[in-house]
């Protein structure tokens, strides 16, 4: 669905490429993970990916990027916002602000793309009942908990209906409460079928949720693989990402000499049912 | 007059909610229809434009007039009555009183001492007050506070977003709209973030307390943080618009609107044509001689 051939990406104003010689291919319900230390490329991935870059903050895109087997490039970013949804970092910077409840909020996106009012409010309504924020529907977008307003920003994209999401840190600014709320969102998320690339530090988040995982590092791709093995990877701790909890907990018990359960080295190993 | 849900807009104002072949449910037209904001009262009830066009007329107005009847008229017959019906008489008094007291003041001072005049009141140094001077300030200060009291009989019963959101109905590009709401939302935003980077700034040792010139030397670090952050803010804040597709050109389903009715459209054509007349009467030096 989403492609990246060879591109590599320069701010505007800047010598060196962020991105360079990325190869990396989304397919339809697949759930990537995006991790990579500070300066990494994450967030740059995404704007690329989403064709804010570099139509929207300028700078330099070399290669292709290609939804769907066609190049993004010089189409106009609401055009490809029904195609790719992306979410922020920051909650506060997402409310529109010229809404005055998280209804109108959530049911922005799909107001400008034009679509009939009877569309518009069961798209909304959609949004809100899979993540299970209905009971926010007539409050003050301005009046909500980091975490709220995260999740009303992941409901407006997801009221547009976009092919492909991305999350860049969606859980960055939040506290755990709202770190909690966002990753059972990211699971409900999940459930509908659509696409996702969740840029994140917090491997614990990813964890049993993505069936992908891709590390960068200086902008490019270290590492590409199944979830499973891929959050194990020595690679990954190699390059200042913390494993997930369980992947630890695996090592220190092995570290310590103590033998590791059956069903703790079954969960280690990613088999959940265990 | 009721407040109208999305699906029995004025056809005159506002095309119909296109429902791409499903019909809203009346019990979500009804939904639409309380995400208006609230009007409790007949006046908070009129159509923006209807409001803002009595207050742009009553403020013109007062300042071609002149003098104290005309103004005086404007607010005796058609402000207050307003502010009454509305509810709002005393909230809109304070309200005037303390947006027109300031620059009432300085003009009084400046007027009463420095204009030019026969009968001199009382001398102060090297100022005459005189007659004409008290005189000339009364009749402006009469002219503030009317424009304080229409602009501010319309500010306080029109929610911001109704302004908006009929003004677009209009035919107002959906940019400009933004761009008029943002702006009232920018400001508490910058003040919290002023207020935080302050604290980080305290934490590091700044003086912000004491004497009024350690105060103003406190504030001069906050100024590149706050405007070079609220950069990176509006940069952040209109790539999140770009990605649910503010660009979009052409017309736009809004969820809900506001009533408007012929009785309105003709109050306000009534309205334009009384100004009109004022200005021909003023500039024809056909004035009645009472005003």
């Amino acid at each position: 669905m989403l492609e990246l051939r060879g591109v590599a990406y320069r701010y505007p104003g800047y010598a060196r490429s962020v991105l360079q010689d990325l190869d990396i291919a989304i397919d339809r319900h697949e759930i990537v993970g995006l991790v990579g230390p500070n300066e990494a490329g994450k967030s740059t991935l995404c704007l690329v990916a989403a064709g804010l870059a570099p139509a929207s903050i300028g700078g330099t895109l070399t290669g292709s990027v290609l939804m769907d087997g066609k190049p993004i490039a010089g189409l106009p970013v609401h055009e490809l916002a029904a195609w790719v949804g992306l979410v922020f970092q920051d909650p506060n910077t997402q409310r529109s602000g010229v809404t005055g409840t998280v209804f109108e909020e959530v049911a922005l996106g799909s107001v400008n793309l034009g679509r009939p009012v009877a569309e518009t409010v069961a798209r909304t309504r959609s949004s809100l009942a899979t993540l299970r924020i209905e009971h926010l529907a007539d409050r003050d977008p301005m009046r909500l908990s980091g975490g709220q307003a995260q999740l009303v920003a992941i409901a407006s994209i997801l009221a547009m209906e976009p092919r492909l999401f991305i999350l860049d840190e969606p859980t960055a600014q939040l506290d755990p409460e709202g770190t909690r709320l966002v990753g059972q969102a990211l699971r409900r998320l999940a459930a509908t079928g659509t696409a996702l690339l969740i840029a994140e530090h917090k491997t614990d988040l990813l964890d049993g949720l993505c069936t992908r995982i891709i590390a960068l590092d200086g902008g490019r791709v270290v590492l590409d693989g199944p979830a499973d093995t891929a959050l194990e990877s020595d690679g990954l701790t190699g390059i200042g990402i913390q494993p997930p909890a369980r992947v630890r907990l695996a090592r220190a018990i092995k570290a310590s000499g103590l033998r590791v359960p059956d069903e703790l080295e079954q969960v280690a190993a990613g088999d959940r049912s265990a | 007059m009721a407040w109208r849900r999305a699906d029995q807009i004025d056809s005159a104002t506002a095309p119909p909610a296109r429902t791409g072949g499903a019909s809203l449910s009346p019990a979500d037209a009804t939904y639409l229809a309380s995400l208006a904001p609230p009007a409790p009262t007949t006046y908070h009830r009129l159509n923006p434009l209807t409001k803002a066009a009595a207050a742009t007329v009553a403020t013109l107005a007062a300042f071609i007039l002149g003098g104290y009847i005309g103004p005086l008229t404007i607010l005796v017959v058609g402000v207050l009555p307003a502010a009454f019906a509305a509810g709002i008489l005393l909230k809109l008094g304070r309200f005037a009183l303390l947006i027109s007291l300031p620059v009432a003041v300085s003009v009084a001072l400046v007027s009463v001492f420095t204009r030019a005049g026969e009968t001199v009141l009382f001398v102060i140094g090297p100022f005459d007050a005189t007659l004409e001077g008290v005189d000339f300030a009364g009749q402006i200060m009469v002219r503030l506070i009317v424009v304080a009291m229409a602009l501010g009989l319309f500010g306080l019963t029109t929610d911001p977003r109704a302004l908006v959101v009929d003004l677009e109905h209009r035919g107002m590009p959906p940019r400009v709209a933004f761009a008029a709401a943002a702006t009232l939302e920018t400001i508490p935003a910058m003040i919290d973030r002023a207020t935080t980077i302050q604290a980080a700034q305290r934490a590091r040792g700044l003086d912000t307390e004491g004497s009024l010139r350690a105060r103003l030397r406190g504030v001069m670090p906050l100024i590149g943080p706050v405007i070079l952050s609220s950069l990176t803010e509006v940069e952040e804040r209109s790539l999140a618009l770009e990605v649910r597709a503010f660009g979009r050109p052409g017309r736009r389903d809004l969820l809900w609107s506001l009533p408007d009715s012929s009785r309105q459209r003709f109050v306000r054509w009534l309205l334009l044509v009384v100004l009109v007349a004022v200005i021909a009467a003023r500039v024809t030096g056909s004035m009645p001689a009472f005003l």
